[in-house]
């Protein structure tokens, strides 16, 4: 057995009341889970404390919470590892507060209806099913259904959503877990409408060109769905396949950037700015570099860039960079490998082993 | 030591100072740079999600030009953009050797081939697993002594940490904070040193971006920083180029100086701040320098220990 402080952040709206922290002491072998140390206080010191739970086996998706600052699931983390986690951890402190950018019910119990369960719905997350539906079932190819897999390993405990730094300046941003459910349908072959639902989240200035690819999100998911990867897909399919020019710049600016670096080798920032906006001379980039001239003109003055580096950017092997670009791009098909489908050769050896 | 040195683009682009302060710092430590300028842009994450095979392959070359620098053991970035965006290529590459061999083919007809297990370390873990922390601790010429400094670490050398390789023997997520303090610093803790700059959205979604850094920003003065310091030239560009921007996006009167690590770590290994570029930074870092000048290895007033 072992001791730890489990330090509560408690808050009652209806009290009128402002937040506070409060810590109990609990005695529990270190593999046990932090939902286990929050029950056993609830049993056993204070029946108050607010915390959602049900299957206490990493399946429902309820007892989403944030521990020592990043969103993870009660059950899904054992004492030990929660009290060594942070910068500030004491190998004895465990700080458990409710998930992020969701309303607090009471205590650790958020809104997932006003914040994640809204976002959800609003992707469409079911089958707009291809004309004619068979008779019977559809016959798909099993490596499109692979595709999904990981979006489906989704139990919607909305740790990613608590934890996306995009949605903590913009609330509307559909956010990470909306965007897994999308690319689940956006995959699926069955689906009739894979150009609406990605011209939709394209065009939304809120959609998916607001993901900052900070990969918060990967890391709170305890299933691996990693939905930063599920939203870099929707704008590859978006943008490559559907040719999707959305009105955030979020194609131009990846086809700019592309060119950028196929014509130059390293990354020509003058020529960066202008060209996500649809080149020096389009009606769109004359505003935008009107009001980046001010930050053009302080970075000249203060020696940061000099107009010849700025214009010239020599790179010693620019044939040889064109022609990965030409021999890779000119496939017909693009090739991507899954490592959460495909796994890796040392885990398999390890298994073997 | 000897390393292959991928000293990426911005680096020698819009802050030139990055790239001459590491120039700077590397003898005082022992480093000798052999500087890949035949590789290319790591594609910084927007290459990968225009073509994953694409940003693989121009990853991989320059893996295998770094394989090829002689002597060198191993090889060292000072963007944590390219580290994060090298190291997710590197982890497929190095998962499946069907998928290395086509990659491989691609290159083969420029004579090159990347093996399986490059060491590819961003210049703050080499500082702490290489160098070492007692190492740089001896060469230090002029203890930080009370400058307090809010670490940055940004995303892509601290997410996600499974591929970083960070765990209880790696803790490279507090490397920044014992780098500080190995150099006489104080350490600031404040909400955003662990969140993004908002830098990849800049053309995108331009305020939430200059949001972001404008928030980061202020949460450090609020927090009695004198400075803050970075181990990526992106985060440098939001939060310094940007920062008249990012105070308006915020309606805060910000002046935070931004330092890069090399700055940093050269201002106490003696190194001036002009010889550190410091005077090419958009907010000046006035009370950084006046600390170089004026406090050197003073003991600490007292009462003004800490914050």
């Amino acid at each position: 057995m072992a001791e730890y402080t489990l330090k509560l952040r408690r808050y009652d709206p209806h009290t009128g009341e402002a937040p506070y922290y409060e810590e109990f002491q609990v005695d529990l072998e270190p593999h046990r889970s932090v939902l286990e140390a929050i029950l056993q206080v609830k049993a056993q010191q204070d029946g108050s404390v607010g915390i959602r739970c049900s299957c206490r086996a990493a399946i429902c998706g309820s007892c989403g919470v944030r521990i020592n600052g990043r969103a993870g699931l009660a059950c899904h983390t054992h004492l030990d590892k929660a009290a060594k986690t942070g910068v500030n951890a004491d190998g004895r402190t465990i700080l458990v507060e409710p998930m992020g950018n969701m309303p607090v019910i009471k205590d650790l119990i958020v809104d997932m209806d006003a914040v994640h369960w809204k976002k959800i719905q609003r992707v469409t997350p079911w089958l707009l099913a291809k004309e004619p539906v068979p008779e019977r079932e559809y016959v798909v190819p099993h490596e499109n259904m692979v595709d999904v897999t990981q979006t489906m390993a989704c139990i919607q405990c909305g740790a990613c959503v608590s934890d996306c730094l995009s949605m903590e300046v913009d609330p509307l941003f559909v956010g990470p877990a909306a965007s897994a459910k999308a690319y689940r349908f956006v995959g699926d072959p069955r689906d009739a409408e894979q150009f609406e639902r990605l011209k939709d989240l394209a065009e939304d200035p809120h959609g998916i060109y607001d993901c900052t690819h900070c990969f918060n999100c990967i890391e709170a998911c305890p299933k691996g769905v990693a939905p930063m990867s599920q939203i870099m897909r929707l704008r590859r399919v978006a943008s490559g396949d559907h040719h999707i020019e959305d009105r955030n710049n979020g194609s131009r600016h990846e086809h700019a950037f592309v060119k950028n670096i196929r014509r130059n080798g390293l990354l020509h920032e003058a020529d960066l700015v202008p060209d996500s906006y649809g080149g020096k001379f389009h009606p769109r980039a004359v505003p935008e570099l009107i009001a980046s001239l001010p930050i053009v003109i302080n970075g000249l003055r203060r020696g940061k860039m000099t107009p010849k580096k700025a214009l010239l950017h020599e790179h010693k092997a620019p044939k040889e960079v064109k022609r990965i670009f030409d021999v890779v791009e000119g496939r017909d098909q693009r090739y991507e490998l899954n490592l959460y489908i495909s796994g890796t050769e040392d885990d398999e050896s390890e298994a073997q082993a | 030591m000897k390393v292959a040195y991928w000293p990426g683009c911005v680096s020698r682009g819009f802050t030139p100072e990055l790239h001459g302060s590491m120039a700077a710092v590397a003898p005082l430590l022992d480093l000798e740079l052999v500087e890949l300028d035949r590789a290319c842009c790591s594609g910084a994450g927007v290459i990968a999600e225009h073509n994953q095979e694409l940003a693989d392959t121009l990853n991989a070359r320059t893996f295998a030009l770094a394989q090829q620098v002689e002597g060198a053991e191993l090889m060292m970035n000072i963007c944590s953009t390219c580290q994060g965006a090298q190291g997710e290529c590197q982890e497929r590459l190095d998962a499946n050797t069907e998928y290395r061999d086509h990659v491989n083919q691609t290159l083969a007809a420029e004579g090159l081939s990347y093996e399986k297990g490059l060491t590819n370390k961003n210049f703050l873990w080499l500082l702490v697993e290489e160098i070492g922390l007692e190492n740089l601790k001896k060469k230090v010429k002029r203890p930080l002594t009370n400058l307090k400094v809010g670490p940055f670490y940004g995303c892509y050398i601290v997410r996600p940490t499974d591929r970083l390789g960070i765990d209880d023997e790696h803790p490279r997520d507090q490397y920044l904070h014992w780098v500080i303090d190995a150099l006489g610093g104080t350490v600031i803790d404040y909400a955003g040193a662990y969140k993004c700059c908002g830098f990849p959205i800049i053309t995108m979604n331009k305020q939430n971006s200059l949001k972001q850094a404008g928030t980061h920003l202020a949460d450090a003065t609020d927090a009695d920083a004198d400075c803050l310091v970075v181990p990526c030239p992106l985060c440098h560009l939001n939060l310094d180029l940007q920062q008249p921007l990012a105070a308006k996006a915020v309606d805060r009167d910000l002046a935070m100086p931004v330092l890069h690590l090399p700055q940093l770590v050269g201002l106490a290994l003696g190194l001036e701040p002009k010889q550190l570029g410091m005077s090419k930074h958009v907010v000046k870092p006035t009370s950084v320098i006046d600390w170089s000048s004026a406090v050197v290895g003073a003991p600490a007033p007292a009462g003004r220990a800490g914050w």
